[in-house]
């Protein structure tokens, strides 16, 4: 008999990938209670689903103020996502009461959650008046609302669109043995997944775990020096700061990255100060879009994932969008650029400096050196050679995220000739051109 | 904040919520009809309603020193302290009921009461749910409910949003209540769960699932009538004539209630009403008690003497005080005559005088028609 209904639209848009546009008609509150006192009571809701590509309205009437029973409270450490979706979920069917208590459990692990605030703010306004969307506060400020629907989004499909079991990002083509992790970071997706080196897999990415993760306030593909924006490219984590050394912004701990490294030099792009970092103590996550171009994680998150890190090794791989490879196609790739790079190793120790040149580029630049000049001191030192070995060590080949195809290619090498021994770390970058692979820089690492 | 200003808005309501409400738990403990209890509580309630706390106080005290685990006396006990403003011993009391007689909505609604006041609103939000789980058909204690989710919502969409709401000054306006409505004969016997039809909101399945989960006992004493509106209540020892009007006012248990009694009970809470709102400096709310036809002093025009008794009122520096003794009522039709000695203190000024209202009843309500005082 009591005819109040609400509607949650905005908190199912959320599930549909904010896709608002497509409502299901409103409904406004019908019948008048006789007595005053019963006016705030009994919130029935009919909620409209969204459900992508079309938008289907199920309206039930269930009453949700007095909860049935308690739900346990679930403690996880997996992050909040699996319970968003639950409590989502739990929406969807029209069970506030369950959903306000989830939240209410969620809050209980992340007070400062703000995104669970927001839900229980509406979750509890819903049972004294209809709701009409997502943050339904009177004046709620709509850059902050829109940034925890952004969240909420992104959380979800993170959590729906987990890796699938036979594809990994087609970045990790190779690791050396001693890297135990890698990081993937996918910008549009704000989340980072982790990956483990399977050495007795035949080295072989194997899924860790993803987190949720913010990035710059205006995207991703950083140029200069302020412009709020995350860099695409392979680098690796450079130091460790703990969090006794870091202002309170940082949260739980940083890990510098040597972003600008030498491609990102090379095409120009400035700036520095690109770390992954914690959150600071007064939120537990920030919006997916926050940071100056720094990779922020929840301090949980950042401390699961600082326990994998090794300072000078981790490879930490940012995209805007990751591709990710079947394993099979991984193999093939994979295969195709040892043998490129065993050739060039081949060829150097021939003595051919044609032969050898070739596998370079004509745009090729070393730290002094263009590629004119670069092929006439090489012509020059192997006329002085009767023989050459080159041994590579502990080989690692990341491809580059980006439209230009690019690996970069880091290894101990260990030369040998009649009249010179040496042994450096040395790093290429390796560009596909008209279909061949071929060396673009070089110099130690 | 003063307690009395949270019972004001919310006194109409109340009243159609009273039923016939009395003789409640009685015999808890003993079994028994306690017939001294007539003597006793309603001059208490009656001490409550004019403000006199302290000699309120002492008559409850020595109720409860012969009948210590009686539910009306410790629950009016309660509500003497919300009075006085003193909220700890309050809650205290109120949550020694909950214990005792869980099954009675009024201490919960008014610990939620207390809570609030105090902030607390997440308690105050459990006491409420337990209200109703324990009562699904408790319309007070919903409307409360409905205010502290707004609050905790406010609350919530703070946190989330990081909005600097310092000045919400939205207080609650919680609704005390004033009587335990609900009957039981016994202690264990729980309130039927069958909600009342009477155009109260009440939450289809599943608000109704808790009570119904609560068996009810086996007491052969207990015959408990319990519903809101217009709700019978019978107690072992005497049958109280269930009342229709809703305005019925807690009666006691004697014999059927007149309605010129009935009438005096409306006339001396108009009494208390006025006074009250002159105590808070309500002005609307003292004109309010006032027919448009009163008498002005000296047959001035009723903008002058409107605006002069906002002047004195609204215009006073500190605070005013105003109670009275017991009032003699005479009633006469839609006539009625209160005699009383009127005690205002407000700072610099404090008298006693002879008052005499002369009401009219317009509707429901007992209008002021002459003010004269000796």
């Amino acid at each position: 008999m009591q005819g109040r209904k609400l509607i949650l639209l905005g908190l199912a848009a959320c599930l549909a990938g904010s896709a608002l546009a497509k409502q299901a008609k409103t409904q406004t509150p019908v019948g008048k209670t006789a007595s005053k006192a019963g006016k705030k009571t009994g919130s029935s809701a009919s909620l409209a689903k969204l459900a992508a590509p079309v938008a289907l309205a199920t309206a039930a009437k269930v009453a949700s103020t007095a909860p049935a029973k308690r739900l346990p409270v679930t403690v996880s450490d997996s992050g909040p996502e699996a319970q968003l979706a639950k409590i989502f979920k739990e929406i969807e069917g029209n069970r506030l009461g369950n959903a306000l208590q989830l939240t209410e459990s969620l809050l209980q692990q992340h007070p400062n959650y703000r995104l669970a605030h927001l839900i229980r703010g509406d979750l509890l306004l819903a049972r004294t008046q209809p709701i009409q969307t997502f943050g339904a506060l009177n004046g709620a400020p709509a850059d902050k609302v829109a940034d925890l629907r952004a969240e909420a989004v992104v959380r979800l499909k993170g959590y729906r669109e987990k890796p699938e079991a036979n594809f990994v990002p087609r970045y990790l083509l190779q690791m050396q043995a001693d890297q135990r992790y890698a990081i993937v970071v996918d910008t549009k997706r704000s989340r980072l997944y982790l990956y483990e080196n399977d050495v007795a897999n035949g080295g072989r990415p194997r899924f860790v775990a993803d987190y949720y993760i913010t990035q710059g306030k205006l995207g991703a593909e950083k140029l200069v020096e302020g412009d709020k924006k995350t860099p695409v490219g392979v680098y690796h984590v450079t130091a460790n700061l703990p969090r006794q050394k870091l202002a309170d912004l940082y949260g739980s701990g940083a890990f510098p990255i040597n972003y600008p490294n030498e491609w990102d030099k090379q095409q120009g792009r400035k700036g520095s100060g690109i770390w992954l970092h914690g959150t600071p103590s007064d939120t537990f996550a920030r919006p997916p879009r926050a940071s100056d171009g720094c990779v922020v994680l929840t301090n949980q998150d950042l401390d699961a994932v600082a326990k994998n890190l090794q300072v000078g090794l981790t490879p930490v791989i940012i995209s805007n969008s990751v591709e990710w490879l079947s394993l099979d196609d991984w193999a093939r790739e994979r295969n195709d650029l040892n043998k490129t790079i065993d050739a060039w190793r081949a060829d150097w120790e021939s003595r051919d400096t044609d032969r050898y040149l070739r596998h370079y580029s004509k745009r090729f630049k070393s730290a002094e050196q263009n590629f004119d000049q670069f092929a006439a001191q090489k012509k020059q030192v192997n006329a002085g050679k009767e023989w050459i070995k080159v041994k590579l060590d502990n080989l690692s080949v990341f491809r580059n995220p980006g439209k230009e195809e690019v690996v970069v290619v880091t290894f101990d090498q260990d030369y040998r000739s009649n009249n010179l021994n040496n042994q450096m770390k040395k790093r290429q970058y390796w560009l596909r051109e008209d279909g061949k692979w071929k060396i673009i820089y070089e110099g130690s690492a | 904040m003063t307690s009395t200003s949270l019972l004001q808005p919310r006194f109409k309501q109340l009243k159609t919520l009273r039923a016939l409400a009395i003789g409640l738990a009685i015999g808890l403990a003993i079994g028994f009809a306690v017939p001294a209890f007539a003597d006793n509580l309603p001059e208490v309630q009656r001490l409550i309603k004019q403000g006199q706390y302290p000699q309120a106080m002492e008559k409850v005290d020595a109720y409860l020193s012969s009948k210590p685990k009686d539910a009306q006396g410790r629950f009016l006990k309660g509500l003497i302290y919300t009075e006085m403003n003193k909220p700890a011993e309050a809650i205290a009391v109120f949550t020694k009921l909950t214990e005792d007689y869980p099954e009675l909505p009024e201490p919960y609604n008014n610990l939620a009461v207390l809570y609030a006041q105090q902030k607390q609103y997440d308690k105050a939000r459990t006491a409420l749910e337990m209200a109703i789980r324990t009562h699904p058909s408790y319309a007070i204690a919903y409307e409360n409910l409905g205010d502290i989710y707004a609050k905790l919502a406010s609350q919530a969409y703070d946190k989330a949003l990081q909005l600097d709401n310092a000045n919400a000054a939205t207080q609650n306006k919680l609704a005390l209540i004033r009587d335990l409505i609900t009957t039981s004969g016994k202690g264990n016997v729980k309130p039927s769960a069958a909600p009342s039809s009477a155009g109260l909101a009440v939450p289809a399945p599943t608000a109704a699932a808790p009570a119904a989960a609560v068996k009810p006992a086996a007491a052969p004493s207990a015959s408990v009538v319990t519903s809101t509106q217009g709700a019978a209540s019978t107690t072992p020892a005497k049958l109280v004539e269930a009342k229709p009007t809703p305005a019925a006012a807690p009666t006691p248990p004697a014999p059927v209630a007149n309605k010129a009694d009935a009438a005096s009970e409306d006339v001396a809470k108009a009494i208390a009403a006025w006074a009250n709102a002159w105590s808070r400096k309500d002005v609307k709310g003292y004109l309010a008690a006032y027919a448009n036809d009163f008498n002005t002093p000296k047959g001035m025009p009723r903008k002058a003497w409107e605006s002069e008794r906002e002047d004195r009122i609204a215009g006073k520096p500190g605070k005013i005080s105003v109670t009275f003794d017991e009032p003699k009522i005479s009633v006469s039709g839609d006539k009625a005559s209160a005699k009383f000695r009127q005690h205002y203190q407000a700072p610099g000024l404090s008298s006693s005088t002879t008052k005499t209202l002369v009401f009219v009843r317009s509707g429901n309500k007992w209008l002021i028609k002459e003010e004269n005082s000796r």
